[in-house]
């Protein structure tokens, strides 16, 4: 019975101590904001303090691994020779990405329009995509003459999957009543794949192309990397394989640092338009605090 | 079966008659011997525990699928696309859509733009007491603001048949009560006929203006009855005495559907 007095200040209690979780809570919150970009950031600076530093008490040569400084210094040295490379190997990129992009959504298009064709092509675009590159390229080399087509169909050929395999899963994944609502006021196949389908797999499809835009830098340098072997490029890669050739380390350093801050660019860039076109509707694209 | 008394004459306003409608999946029948006469203007509330084919019938009647026995024939003008309003148990929107966008749908898909659609969108909004949410996506409307642009979305082709498929089950009473108003003021100020599928017997008599229960296993129309309350009701009604008169009958015809003893005296089940 005592326990009918004691609510009050029970009650009080917790609210004091609610009070303190909630500001232990904020001062977490505001710790994880700084956090989020200062942590990487530190271990950054302290992993190349390091590699510095190795090079300098092993007294390793530079024509073995540069320190950072050399590999900085080449980097603006050689900027005109790198970044035209990175332009041809940027161009077969984005090309062979838009192609995918066309490839993927054009066919996945084509699959959901009618199940026949889905059954008869499927399992080629999984043989496609599951033989590695490397292995189909001598191939290639010998049917495909033209260097960009050679180069772009590689990259493609990588890319195009994910697009392919994501978007036909969202035009496959529409709410059954929407479908119904759109066959009781008479939509055309046309009009309920442009309203309904596609919008609805537009998630999906991004999510597709966040991953194409890594796998396509891959499939391009990759491509390079068989072509160049047969002295044809002027990509990227083709400078990392010469460069390696003339032990010219602190280049190769500097052009694979482009290709990664590349595929970082690329990488932001799409999640951003996926943020963007999502943001206002699909639960991915939510702040958190919602 | 053979013609039962809900087939009457031929009078002016019949508007669909079901003639020993039947529905099979496979070898589960949904749907069996349908005979049901809807005249132009009901309010017509089909009534029954779940598996008893309720929301087939509905589906039937809006044409999303086929009778596998017996027909339907609709009297009256014929019927063209934009004649029958659904409404789903869920708002059923397109979640990247604005409240505008889904509404304008069913006139966009007929060709109507959307500069031609903004006076009539603007018309059955307010009717469902949303505007101003016109540039809202569904995400940021509660669910009966979604449910209200569900509804508009279904009569904004002024439909005249509009069909609802246990469409407030999934909100809360208050909720619930608010939008049954609301729909009774709409249906008697336009008069477009109303089917609506519920498990609810209050909703039912509440609501309608003829009450058919139906029984499982198979599917089938058990019985049905008229409520006599007069429109328009309201708050009052769902605490006079002729509701629970007819909340009593109601009940005691559900549960003999479901081969179960009569309610007794005095005490109501649901």
């Amino acid at each position: 019975m005592s326990s009918i007095e004691a609510p009050a200040p029970i009650q009080a209690d917790a609210l004091t101590e609610a009070d303190a979780e909630e500001l232990a809570r904020r001062r977490q919150r505001r710790f994880e904001k700084i956090g989020r970009w200062a942590l990487p950031l530190l271990i950054m600076v302290t992993a190349i303090w390091l590699w510095d530093r190795i090079c300098v008490w092993n007294e390793i040569p530079h024509f073995i691994l540069p320190r950072p400084g050399v590999v900085l210094q080449t980097l603006a040295d050689d900027a005109g020779l790198l970044f035209s490379s990175l332009w041809v190997t940027l161009k077969i990129t984005f090309l062979s990405l838009l192609l995918a992009v066309a490839g993927g959504v054009g066919l996945s298009v084509l699959f959901t329009q009618s199940k026949w064709v889905e059954m008869s092509f499927f399992p080629f675009a999984v043989i496609l995509q599951v033989t590695p590159i490397v292995a189909i390229f001598p191939l290639i080399n010998i049917y495909v003459e033209n260097q960009t087509a050679k180069l772009l169909l590689c990259a493609w050929i990588v890319a195009f999957f994910p697009i392919l395999s994501n978007t036909t899963l969202g035009l496959n994944s529409v709410d059954r009543n929407l479908i119904d609502l759109f066959k009781l006021n008479g939509a055309t196949r046309w009009q309920t794949l442009w309203h309904l389908r596609l919008p609805a797999a537009m998630p999906y499809f991004l999510g597709g192309l966040k991953i194409a835009g890594g796998l396509a830098l891959i499939g391009a340098v990759v491509a390079e990397f068989v072509a160049g072997s047969a002295g044809q490029s002027s990509g990227l890669a083709s400078r990392i394989i010469e460069a390696g050739y003339r032990l010219n380390a602190p280049r190769l350093f500097a052009a694979l640092i482009l290709i990664s801050f590349t595929g970082i660019l690329i990488f932001l860039a799409l999640s951003w338009l996926s943020n963007r076109i999502l943001r206002r509707w699909h639960e991915s694209a939510l702040s958190r605090e919602h | 079966m053979s013609a039962a008394p809900s087939i009457e004459a031929d009078t002016g306003d019949t508007q669909l008659v079901l003639r020993g409608v039947g529905k099979a999946f496979g070898d589960v029948v949904a749907l069996r011997d349908v005979d049901l006469t809807i005249n132009q203007g009901d309010f017509l509330s089909l009534l029954g525990p779940s598996g008893c084919g309720k929301s087939t019938a509905l589906r039937l009647i809006a044409g999303l699928s086929a009778p596998s026995a017996g027909r339907l024939e609709w009297f009256g003008p014929p019927m063209g696309k934009t004649d029958v309003g659904f409404v789903f148990q869920e708002p059923t929107l397109m979640p990247w859509a604005t409240v505008f966008d889904n509404v304008w749908l069913p006139l966009r898909l007929q060709g109507v733009g959307r500069e031609a659609a903004r006076d009539r969108i603007a018309a059955v909004l307010a009717q469902v007491n949303l505007t101003g949410f016109e540039d809202a996506v569904p995400r940021e409307l509660s669910g009966g603001m979604k449910m209200r642009t569900s509804i508009a979305r279904a009569l904004v082709t002024r439909p005249r048949v509009l069909l609802m498929d246990e469409p407030f089950a999934a909100l809360d009473e208050i909720t619930r009560n608010q939008l049954n108003n609301d729909l009774l003021a709409l249906w008697e100020k336009e008069r477009f006929t109303v089917i609506f599928v519920t498990h609810s017997v209050f909703e039912s008599v509440y609501l309608a203006s003829r009450i058919v229960v139906m029984a499982a296993k198979p599917g089938r129309v058990f019985d049905q009855m008229t409520v006599d309350a007069p429109y328009p009701r309201d708050e009052a009604f769902r605490t006079s005495e002729g509701y629970a008169h007819v909340t009593r009958s109601a009940s005691t015809m559900l549960r003999a559907a479901m081969g179960l003893d009569p309610v007794e005296d005095g005490h109501v089940v649901d």
